[in-house]
């Protein structure tokens, strides 16, 4: 009989908007990520037997959708390039130095490392998800997760020329709200 | 480069998670396009008929 358990189904909604910002930071455009979301969702629908009951629903979901994105990216690595036009504007990004490091600046920057790294720092840096878990996902060792966020922090640390000197503190009030009140990015 | 044991690193790590955490929440805020809701819809909606043709259906 349907409906004497719930359906896991019912939740995949309220993962739907962790899950496509962890698809537009992965394919860093707006259009190919909401397909992969899209296609993510027809494959966990249909394959909801697969999902075990009472595991974390997200992180089965960000599976589902590296999945997706690195089968599509090998059919055509040809043009892994193309990004919304921001890969274009400059190879080094510098923070002005009598200011702050600006946002924008941040994610040109961000969106120039290799899909590894950005994955690995999205999981573990941004969306709150364990070291163990991030392994989990993307189907390779802990130390190997570890290893990435490590050289992708070390990376922007080169892109945007962080040193001792740099303005550390986060001066945008209304984001440090957002980011504050952001409890729904944590699982 | 990164060595974890040097402060000013630690600051720059810190620095680096907290626009991570900013970039990524900003984009969680991000209205869902209704395309997905939609989604959800139909595929709800097919497997009703499904149910319906195979079995239950009076």
């Amino acid at each position: 009989m349907s409906g004497a358990a719930p359906d896991p189904r019912e939740e995949m909604l309220e993962h739907l908007p962790a899950l496509r910002a962890f698809a537009l930071s992965l394919t860093r455009n707006g259009a190919t990520a909401d397909d992969m979301v899209q296609d993510t969702v027809v494959k966990a629908w249909t394959n909801i037997e697969k999902f075990k009951v009472g595991t974390n629903m997200r992180a089965w979901l960000f599976t589902i959708l590296r999945n997706t994105y690195y089968s599509s990216r090998r059919k055509a690595n040809r043009e892994v390039s193309d990004a919304d036009g921001i890969m274009t504007d400059s190879l080094s990004v510098k923070p002005d130095h009598d200011g702050h490091l600006n946002l924008s600046d941040f994610k040109k920057a961000f969106e120039m490392l290799p899909d590894e790294q950005r994955e690995a720092l999205v999981l573990v840096g941004a969306a709150g998800h364990s070291y163990e878990d991030a392994a989990q996902i993307c189907g390779v060792a802990v130390g190997t997760i570890k290893s990435r966020a490590n050289r992708g922090r070390a990376r922007l640390t080169e892109l945007l020329s962080l040193d001792g000197d740099s303005p550390l503190e986060i001066t945008d009030n209304a984001t440090m709200a957002v980011v504050a009140g952001g409890g729904g990015v944590m699982r | 480069m990164t060595d974890p044991d040097n402060e000013v690193d630690k600051r720059i790590s810190a620095l680096i998670d907290d626009n991570l955490k900013r970039v990524y929440s900003d984009l969680v805020q991000e209205e869902l396009p209704d395309r997905f809701k939609d989604l959800l819809a139909v595929l709800k909606a097919q497997d009703a008929e499904k149910n319906e043709a195979s079995g239950g259906g009076q």
